[in-house]
C-alpha cells in the first residue's frame, strides 16, 4: 500500500458510498429501462465498481478520463451529478450531453470527462492524444483510460500501447477484465490471457489487481500515478474483475453458469467492504440504513431531475455537427 | 510581394510552414514526414528546422497516429495529421468516422476537433489499385467533418491555414499528380475555404469538378472554346460542406451540367451534385446531367489502362458537345 | 400553283401489271428569300404510312424550326438523307409511294391509329421548357423538339419565348435568331421592291353598319368569343376576291397564276422584332366566326413560332392591320410572288355628307398595292369598292 493513502474509517464508509451510489443506481436504472424511461443500450457496471470508486478516489480535478460505454460508474464515481447523467439516459436537454448521447456517451467538460466511448478500444489512442497535449503544453495532468479486456484483441489497442511507450506520454490504462467481451470469455479469443503481460511486451511497467478490492486499486492506482510522474511514461493497470449482470439489458447470460455469477457475487465488491467494516465494529445495520436512504434520497432527486428536463426542439436537430462560426452553421 | 510561382508540393510546405510559424500549439505528425522528408516530400527539410518536437515521424499505425491526433486536438493542439495515401486511411476511418465527426455532437458541443488530416489521392502514376484512389465522397458522407480539395496552388498554399482556424476537424485531399507542377500563389487566399470558385466564365456548359480533374477540366473548356462552346468551369474546392449556389447558380446560367470525378460514378460525389442538381435546379436545366467519373475498376497497373480509366480530355469535350447537340 | 417543286415518277413493275406513283418529298421553300434548310429530324421512316398534312420532319431555317409537312397521302417508301443536313431547296429528302387511289379504307385505319398515338403522348421536354412554358401558358403539344427521342429543348422554343425568359443568357441566342429574321425580311422587302412595279390605291370605306353589327354580335358574348372587325375584313375581301380574282395568285416565271383557294395572309408583329406571315386558309368558305377563331389560332401560333410550313408559304394574297396603333393609310409592300397586299388604316372620324346632312362617320382608309404586271388601276379600284360594298352589309359576309 502507497504510503500516501491515507486509509481510514470516513474514507471506506465514503467509498463503500461510492460503490453503493453506483450499485443503487444503476439497478434503479434496470426498472426505468423495463419502463421505457431509459432505451438504447444500457450496459450495467454493477459487480465492477471498486476499480471506478478505487481509480477516481486517487484523481486530481485536472486529470482526463477517457471512459467506454459501461461508464455510468466511472461517471459518478469522478463527480457529475447523478440527476445529469439520468437526463442524459432520459435524452433530455439537462443531461450531461445535452441529451445527445444517452447512456454510452457520458460527457462534462468541467470534469474533464471525454466521454464514454462506446468503439472498443477506439478511446485507446484519444486517451494517447490527451496525453501529449498534457506533455506538450506542460500540464501536470495523467490521462487515465478505462477499456474492457475485449479491447485487447483490437489493432488499436496496440497501437495506442505503442506510441504511449514510444512517445512517453502520461497515460494510465485501466483494462477492467471482467472476463467476457461480451459474451465470449477471455480463454476463446486471446492467445496470452495474461494480459498485464502484453503491456509488458511494449515496455510499459504493469500490474494486476484484485478488482473487487476498492483498496486494492485506490493503492494500486496510486502507486501508478507516482511512477507514471516520476518516470515520465505511461501505466498499465489490469484489474481482475467481474460483471454480475449481462452485457447489456438485452443478454440471456447463456455463455455462463449461474453458478459461477454466484461464486463472484459472494466476493462482490460492496459485500466485501461492508462486511470487513462491520466485522471490525467501523460500521453497523444502522449506519448502511443511513447510506441507503441518503442513496435512496438521492435517486429520487436525480429522476425528478431528469423527468424535469425539457425534450430538445426537433428545430435544432443539426445544431453541434459543426462549432458555430462567423459564417453560421454550414447546412 | 505579389503573386510568386511554386510547385504545388512547394506552396503545400510553405503553407505548413506559415501554420508552424503562427502558432506553436501546430505540429505535423504521420509516417515518415519528419528524417524521410514525406512520402510525396512535402514535409522535405522541415525536421532539420523545427525538430523532433514538431515534425514527429510515427510508426505504421495509421488508427493510432490519427486517434493521437484527434486526441492531441481534444486536449487543446492543432495537429495536422498526414495520412500517406487515401488508401491508408481507411486503417483510420475509425478514428475520423466515429471520433473526430461525432465527439462535438456526443458531447452536446462540449468538447470540438480542431485537427487537420492531409492525405495524398488520385491516379496516374501507375501506383495500381492500393496506391491511386479518390474516396474524397466517404469523408464528404460524413456530417461533422469538412472535407477540402485544394486544385490550385493557391489553394495548397492557404487551405491548411484556413483548416487550421476551423475548430472542427478538416481533410484536406492532395492530388499526387499536381505536386511536381509549377503554379501561381497569391499572397492571400482566394476565397474562404467553403467557397466554390468559378474557375473560368461560359456561357453553354458548367463543368463541375475539383481536385485533379480541375485542369483536364480547363482545358477541356478552352477545346471547347475552339469548338464554339463556351464552358463553365467550377471549382468545387469544399466537397463538404458544399457551396451549392455557386455551381447551381452557373447551371442556372447554362442550363446544362457535366460533372467531372475522379472518383467512382457509384454512390460517388458526382451522383450526389446531380441529386442536388434535381432537387434544387431542376427547372433550370436543357439536358440531363452528366457524370465523367473513373471506369468501375480497381486502378490498374499499365499506364495505357490507368489513363484509360481516369476521366480525360477528350472525354470532357466529346460529352460537351453531345450534350449542346441534345444527343 | 404547286409549291412543291417536285416531279412525279410513273414507275412500271417489270410484271407491267400495277403501277406505282411516287412522289418526291423535297425540301421546301418556305419563302421567297430560302434558298437551303436544315433537316433536323426525321418524324416518319421507310414504310410509315403518311396522310396529306401530316408533319414528316422538322427543318430549321432562318425563322427558326418548322415543322414540314407531306402533300401526298401514301407509304414512306425512301429515305435519302439523315439529319442532320443543310439542303437546298428542291433537294429531295424522301420518297412517298402513293396509296390515296388504291386502299383508302386501310390507310385510314392506320391513320387514325397514329393520329390515336400522337394525341396521347405528352411531348418531351426539358425541365427549362417546361418551366417556361408553364411560365407564359405555351402549348407544349404544338411544340416538335429537336432533342432526344424528340424532346423538346430550349432551342425549339419560339423566339418570343426565349427573348421573355429569366435567363440573362437567352438574350444573346435570340438576338442571334432575330437578326436572322431580319436578315430574311430584308431580301424578300428588296425583292419586292426591285422587282414588283408597285401601284397604291386608297378608299376610304365607312364602317358605321359593320361596327353597329359588331356591337350587337357582341353584345352577350363572353369577351374571348368576341368577333373583331379584323374578321369581317378578311371576310370581306375573300369575298371581293372571288369577284375579281386576278389579285389572288402568284407571278412566277414572267407568268401570272391564278389560285384556285383564297388564303389570305396576316402579318404579325413579333414582340422582339421582325414579322410572320401566316395564312388563313379558304377565308371565302369560311364564316365569320370560323374566321375569327382562325384569326385567334393563328396570331397566338404565330407569336410562339408554332406554324405549319404551309401556313407560311401558301398565302395568296396579304393584309396589314395595325388597328389602334396603326395610322390612317398603310402603303404595304407586296410579299413576292403574290401579286397584291392590302393595308388597312385606323379607324377615324370624318365629316361627310349623307342625303344633304353633315354626318360624322366613322371610316378606315383602305389601301391596296398591287403588281401592275398584273393589275391595272381599274381592277384595283373596282376591287376596293367591292370591298367597301360587302362591308357595308356584315350581316351577310
Amino acid at each position: 500500500m502507497n504510503q500516501k493513502l491515507h486509509i481510514d474509517r470516513t474514507h471506506l464508509i465514503n467509498q463503500l458510498k461510492q460503490m453503493l451510489r453506483i450499485r443503487r443506481f444503476e439497478e434503479k436504472c434496470t426498472q426505468l429501462y423495463a419502463e421505457e424511461k431509459i432505451r438504447g443500450f444500457l450496459h450495467l457496471y454493477i459487480g465492477e465498481e471498486a476499480i471506478a470508486v478505487g481509480v477516481m478516489s486517487v484523481l486530481k480535478p485536472e486529470d482526463q478520463i477517457v471512459a467506454t460505454y459501461r461508464e455510468h460508474g466511472h461517471a459518478l464515481a469522478r463527480g457529475l451529478s447523478m440527476g445529469s447523467i439520468l437526463a442524459e439516459m432520459f435524452g433530455r436537454t439537462n443531461g450531461c450531453s445535452r441529451g445527445r448521447g444517452g447512456s454510452m456517451h457520458l460527457f462534462d467538460k468541467q470534469m474533464n470527462f471525454y466521454g464514454g466511448n462506446a468503439i472498443v478500444a477506439g478511446g485507446l489512442p484519444l486517451a494517447a492524444g490527451l496525453a501529449m497535449a498534457n506533455k506538450k503544453q506542460h500540464r501536470d495532468a495523467v490521462t487515465v483510460c478505462f477499456f474492457g479486456e475485449g479491447a485487447v484483441a483490437e489493432g488499436e489497442f496496440h497501437e495506442a500501447m505503442n506510441l504511449a511507450v514510444l512517445w512517453k506520454l502520461p497515460v494510465l490504462f485501466v483494462c477492467e477484465n471482467n472476463g467476457y467481451a461480451m459474451g465470449t470469455a477471455l480463454s476463446l479469443s486471446e492467445s496470452e490471457t495474461n494480459i498485464a503481460k502484453k503491456a509488458s511486451g511494449y515496455g510499459m511497467a504493469s500490474s494486476q489487481v484484485d478488482g473487487m478490492n476498492v483498496v486494492d486499486v485506490e493503492s494500486a492506482t496510486s502507486t501508478a500515478l507516482d511512477l507514471i510522474k516520476t518516470t515520465s511514461q505511461p501505466y498499465f493497470l489490469e484489474c481482475k474483475t467481474y460483471r454480475f449482470r449481462g452485457h447489456s439489458s438485452f443478454d440471456g447470460q447463456l455463455y455462463r453458469e449461474k453458478e459461477e455469477i454466484r461464486q463472484w457475487e459472494e466476493k462482490g465488491p460492496v459485500i466485501r467492504l461492508q462486511n470487513w467494516l462491520k466485522e471490525n465494529n467501523h460500521f453497523n445495520e444502522e449506519d448502511l440504513d443511513e447510506l441507503e436512504s441518503e442513496i435512496k434520497a438521492e435517486i429520487e432527486a436525480a429522476i425528478e431531475f431528469a423527468e424535469g428536463g425539457a425534450w430538445e426542439d426537433t428545430a435544432d436537430l443539426c445544431k453541434d455537427v459543426y462549432s458555430p462560426t462567423q459564417q453560421g452553421e454550414p447546412g | 510581394m505579389n503573386a510568386q510561382t511554386l510547385t504545388y508540393r512547394e506552396a503545400l510546405r510553405a503553407g505548413i510552414e506559415q501554420a508552424l510559424e503562427d502558432d506553436e500549439r501546430v505540429f505535423l505528425m504521420g509516417e515518415d514526414v519528419g528524417r524521410y522528408g514525406g512520402c510525396y516530400a512535402v514535409s522535405k527539410g522541415l525536421f532539420d528546422y523545427y525538430g523532433e518536437q514538431r515534425i514527429i515521424d510515427t510508426p505504421l499505425c495509421e488508427s493510432g497516429f490519427v486517434g493521437v491526433g484527434i486526441g492531441a486536438a481534444l486536449g487543446g493542439l492543432r495537429p495536422i495529421v498526414e495520412v500517406m495515401t487515401v488508401n491508408f486511411s481507411l486503417l483510420a476511418m475509425d478514428q475520423i468516422v466515429n471520433s473526430a465527426a461525432t465527439l462535438r455532437h456526443m458531447s452536446g458541443g462540449q468538447f470540438n476537433i480542431p485537427v487537420v488530416i492531409r492525405m495524398a489521392c488520385g491516379a496516374g502514376r501507375q501506383l495500381a489499385a492500393q496506391h491511386s484512389h479518390s474516396w474524397e465522397n466517404f469523408y464528404a458522407h460524413i456530417p461533422g467533418l469538412k472535407v477540402l480539395s485544394p486544385a490550385t496552388h493557391t489553394d495548397a498554399r492557404h487551405m491548411l491555414g484556413q483548416a487550421l482556424e476551423d475548430p472542427d476537424p478538416v481533410i484536406i485531399f492532395e492530388h499526387v499528380m499536381l505536386l511536381n507542377e509549377n503554379g501561381e500563389v497569391s499572397e492571400s487566399p482566394e476565397a474562404d475555404m467553403e467557397s466554390a470558385l468559378v474557375r473560368r466564365q461560359g456561357d453553354d456548359v458548367t463543368l463541375i469538378t475539383y481536385g485533379g480533374c480541375l485542369h483536364k477540366a480547363l482545358t477541356a473548356a478552352n477545346k471547347l472554346a475552339e469548338l464554339n462552346i463556351s464552358a463553365e468551369v467550377v471549382d468545387l474546392r469544399c466537397l463538404r460542406p458544399l457551396d451549392t449556389d455557386t455551381f447551381l447558380g452557373s447551371v442556372e446560367k447554362t442550363h446544362r451540367a457535366i460533372i467531372i470525378d475522379e472518383g467512382w460514378k457509384t454512390c460517388g460525389l458526382a451522383g450526389e451534385i446531380s441529386a442536388i442538381i434535381m432537387e434544387q435546379g431542376f427547372w433550370f436545366l436543357d439536358a440531363p446531367v452528366k457524370r465523367l467519373c473513373t471506369a468501375e475498376v480497381p486502378i490498374p497497373y499499365p499506364s495505357h489502362l490507368e489513363q484509360a480509366a481516369l476521366p480525360q480530355v477528350k472525354q470532357i469535350v466529346e460529352m460537351a458537345q453531345a450534350i449542346m447537340e441534345g444527343r | 400553283m404547286d409549291r412543291e417543286s417536285g416531279h412525279k415518277g410513273l414507275q412500271v413493275k417489270p410484271e407491267g401489271l400495277v403501277t406505282e406513283i411516287v412522289e418526291d418529298i423535297v425540301m421546301p421553300s418556305l419563302g421567297a428569300d430560302m434558298t437551303e434548310g436544315i433537316l433536323v429530324e426525321w418524324l416518319v421512316k421507310c414504310g410509315d404510312p403518311v396522310k396529306r398534312g401530316d408533319i414528316i420532319a422538322v427543318i430549321e431555317t432562318q425563322k427558326g424550326a418548322i415543322d414540314m409537312e407531306v402533300y401526298h397521302t401514301g407509304v414512306i417508301s425512301e429515305i435519302l438523307h439523315q439529319p442532320i443536313v443543310t439542303l437546298p431547296v428542291g433537294t429531295v429528302m424522301a420518297r412517298v409511294k402513293l396509296t390515296e387511289h388504291s386502299d383508302r379504307s386501310k390507310v385510314t385505319q392506320l391513320d387514325s391509329v397514329a393520329v390515336t398515338q400522337v394525341e396521347t403522348r405528352t411531348p418531351l421536354a426539358s425541365p427549362v421548357v417546361r418551366k417556361v412554358a408553364m411560365e407564359q401558358k405555351l402549348d407544349l403539344t404544338a411544340v416538335r423538339g429537336s432533342g432526344p427521342q424528340g424532346a423538346i429543348l430550349l432551342r425549339d422554343l419560339p423566339e418570343t419565348t426565349e427573348e421573355m425568359r429569366a435567363s440573362t443568357q437567352a438574350s444573346k441566342q435570340s438576338s442571334g435568331a432575330t437578326k436572322k429574321m431580319r436578315g430574311a425580311i430584308a431580301s424578300a422587302m428588296t425583292k419586292s421592291k426591285n422587282e414588283i412595279p408597285h401601284f397604291y390605291q386608297s378608299l376610304d370605306i365607312e364602317l358605321g353598319n359593320a361596327q353597329e353589327w359588331l356591337k350587337k354580335t357582341n353584345e352577350y358574348r363572353s369577351p374571348d368569343q368576341h368577333i373583331l372587325l379584323l374578321a369581317l375584313l378578311l371576310k370581306a375581301a375573300a369575298k371581293a376576291l372571288t369577284k375579281y380574282p386576278d389579285l389572288n395568285g402568284f407571278y412566277e416565271n414572267n407568268q401570272f397564276v391564278h389560285a384556285e383557294e383564297i388564303h389570305i395572309g396576316n402579318v404579325i408583329s413579333l414582340r422582339q422584332g421582325g414579322l410572320v406571315v401566316p395564312a388563313i386558309h379558304h377565308v371565302d368558305k369560311l364564316s365569320v366566326d370560323e374566321t375569327m377563331q382562325a384569326i385567334r389560332d393563328i396570331s397566338a401560333r404565330g407569336r410562339n413560332g408554332h406554324l405549319r410550313s404551309s401556313e407560311l408559304t401558301d398565302a395568296t394574297i396579304t393584309i396589314t392591320n395595325m388597328g389602334e396603333r396603326g395610322t390612317d393609310t398603310v402603303f404595304a409592300v407586296i410579299y413576292p410572288p403574290q401579286v397584291a397586299i392590302i393595308g388597312f388604316g385606323k379607324i377615324r372620324e370624318k365629316l361627310q355628307l349623307v342625303e344633304g346632312d353633315l354626318v360624322n362617320c366613322d371610316v378606315m382608309s383602305v389601301c391596296l398595292s398591287a403588281d401592275h404586271r398584273v393589275i391595272d388601276g381599274m381592277l384595283g379600284a373596282k376591287f376596293l369598292n367591292a370591298l367597301s360594298k360587302q362591308l357595308q352589309k356584315p350581316e351577310l359576309l
